[in-house]
């Protein structure tokens, strides 16, 4: 009996040094956690910062209207952000429709047979394939095989395939979240897949949709290399020719005639003026560096604010 | 009930099937697109590949120690290309792995829901940003600053893109790493505490091994993304190919003499056009190895509940 109670006393004692010793490494991790959290977001504001204060002389009106120069104090981003909006106009209207409908279908018709594990292994890879590799598919299949040339439509169909798999794998994430019983509700009241999907599985997943094609976006209007690798000018002091409006005498640009036309992006354009010598450019990379970080920024911030406004309304019991 | 109002739901239900039928078959073409990308992507780097092969032996590929393709006497050392790109993936992985699980877990576990819906967002700020602007961020502060610290480094070099690329991959790894964790439910963590086990121990011994499949798969796709990697080496390790395996010298990667190659104007069907797809066909297989293991780790490791 006191045996009893003399084991028990002694496990009492290391149980609360046990625990003690616990929390105090649940305290140390914790804060290394903050102090790395920090570091990655002090990187941000870093890098912000750098860019304002390098960059903030050349940030005026005319910058955003002035062309492509030679001289670093003239130069503006005028062609460079038409392109990049242009660009990411095509992108969207190519990648949003396939990259949903495409992961409805492997979530909520596909079979389990050998042709779904072929998609979904492709995909994974996909996801995970280099953005220059796209850039020589863009070359070898868009350039010169389709004769796109080295147009908008090129780069935009190029961005495409890039982000699809982004757009995919999210959906599929968001609507794999969604408890069966929805489905099963939706199909007991009468409702056929796709009647299940339309109105039930694509809305609830919406949140999750939303935020992959936002992020997709975002990756793409910054993508350098793929654009570089399918030959896009640097120099281009011209905007493309806006549909319904004369270009030359008597010659009225048909609707989709911009889709041909040659370009240039705000990433390129940056750099250009980075791997030039002369430090004058810096300046400018900065200034450009900066547009395209409030552009991807702000993008984020519209998809997180849409994302936590969606949150609100669905709450999933479990 | 009308006699014929059966036959007219029966009649409806047919139409019904036959749309069903017709959106499944679209559905199904939408998500073959990715197959057929697949299959454009190796088309594309064979065929050129093939060509390159003609006028380069393979083994000269993968034993010249020098990489000179445009050159008049040139060399087509693959090794040279392979090394800075394993340099730097080297580097910017051992940065983000560490940091990007401890951030993951520390945000999973033991920050307040407020500390998370802030901070996950503004970390995935930070991947969204433009490799671009991480190479001018690489090349105009980063650098100087190590130069501060070693002197003898050079303008251009692999550490200082390494360590960029790593701060660029952190978000990547945190990002899926904290899904994955978030996802385990919350009656093994209660199991865990009824037990008497502490936060961190239950973070490491409970939660991560029921993460795994998802740990792995982030750290998979963090070293793709290294290795795919361009505009950072293009812009802040030089371009000159350099057979090496010390961080601090310049180097040309894989991508980085794809981006020089085609910043020049290479006549479509010359030897150096054909180059920067053999370069590519080995950048796809050096990736493709690594997905595959993903794709086995996720396979063996996946915990369903």
């Amino acid at each position: 009996m006191t045996n009893d109670t003399n084991t028990n006393a002694l496990t009492t004692a290391r149980l609360r040094k046990l625990i003690a010793r616990g929390k105090l490494k649940d305290r140390l991790f914790q804060i290394v956690g903050v102090i790395f959290l920090t570091a990655g977001l002090a990187v941000i504001f870093l890098l912000v910062s750098d860019m304002i204060m390098r960059g903030l002389d050349r940030l005026s009106l005319d910058f955003f209207t002035n062309f492509a120069s030679r001289r670093a104090l003239q130069a503006g981003i005028l062609s460079a952000w038409v392109g990049s909006l242009l660009v990411m106009l095509v992108t969207a209207f190519a990648a949003i429709p396939l990259g949903i409908c495409a992961g409805v279908y492997l979530e909520e018709y596909a079979k389990r047979n050998w042709v779904t594990d072929l998609i979904e292994i492709n995909i994974t890879n996909l996801a995970a394939v280099p953005s220059i590799v796209y850039g020589l598919l863009a070359l070898g299949i868009f350039v010169y095989a389709l004769g796109f040339g080295q147009s908008i439509l090129t780069a935009g169909l190029t961005l495409a395939l890039l982000i699809l798999p982004i757009i995919i794998v999210s959906t599929r994430e968001a609507i794999r979240a969604i408890p069966t019983a929805i489905r099963e509700g939706s199909m007991a009241a009468g409702a056929t897949r796709w009647q299940t999907c339309r109105y039930h599985i694509i809305p609830y997943a919406m949140p999750g949709i939303l935020t992959g094609i936002i992020i997709g976006l975002a990756r793409a209007i910054g993508e350098t290399a793929p654009i570089i690798t399918i030959g896009a000018l640097t120099f281009i002091a011209f905007l493309p020719p806006l549909p319904f409006t004369e270009i030359s005498a008597g010659v009225t640009a048909a609707p989709f005639d911009w889709l041909m036309s040659p370009f240039t992006v705000l990433p390129i354009q940056i750099f250009n003026w980075t791997s030039r010598p002369d430090p004058a450019f810096e300046a400018n990379a900065a200034a450009a560096s900066f547009v395209l970080m409030a552009m991807v920024l702000t993008m984020n911030c519209v998809a997180i604010w849409l994302r936590y406004k969606m949150r609100k309304n669905i709450r999933w019991q479990n | 009930m009308k006699p014929n109002s059966k036959t007219n739901r029966l009649a409806h239900n047919a139409k019904r099937h036959w749309g069903e039928r017709l959106i499944e078959a679209l559905l199904f073409i939408t998500a073959a697109i990715s197959v057929l990308t697949t299959v454009a992507i190796v088309y594309v780097l064979v065929s050129e590949s093939i060509r390159f092969f003609q006028h380069v032996s393979l083994w000269d590929f993968l034993t010249d120690t020098q990489w000179t393709p445009l050159f008049d006497d040139a060399h087509f050392g693959i090794m040279v290309l392979i090394s800075g790109t394993v340099v730097s993936a080297f580097v910017a992985l051992a940065i983000a792995i560490p940091v990007g699980t401890i951030i993951a877990i520390y945000l999973s576990e033991f920050a307040s829901s407020r500390v998370r819906e802030i901070a996950k967002p503004t970390l995935e700020l930070l991947g969204g940003i433009p490799t671009i602007i991480f190479g001018y961020f690489a090349l105009l502060m980063v650098t100087p600053l190590l130069q501060k610290l070693f002197p003898e480094l050079p303008g251009f070099s692999l550490l200082s893109a390494g360590i960029v690329m790593g701060i660029m991959i952190i978000p990547y790894i945190t990002s899926l790493s904290e899904d994955a964790m978030r996802a385990v439910p919350m009656s093994l963590r209660e199991g865990s505490y009824a037990i008497g086990s502490g936060k961190l121990h239950t973070a490491l011994h409970i939660v991560v091994p029921a993460a795994v499949s998802g740990l792995a798969a982030s750290y998979i796709l963090a070293i793709s993304r290294a290795v795919g990697e361009t505009m950072i080496l293009a812009v802040a390790a030089g371009m000159q190919p350099n057979l090496t395996w010390n961080p601090a010298e310049p180097a040309a990667t894989i991508t980085s003499f794809i981006v020089q190659v085609a910043l020049g104007d290479l006549p479509h069907g010359s030897i150096g056009y054909q180059t920067i797809f053999a370069a590519g066909l080995t950048l796809i297989l050096i990736t493709l190895c690594f997905n595959i293991l993903g794709l086995w780790l996720r396979r063996k490791f996946r915990e369903a509940y």
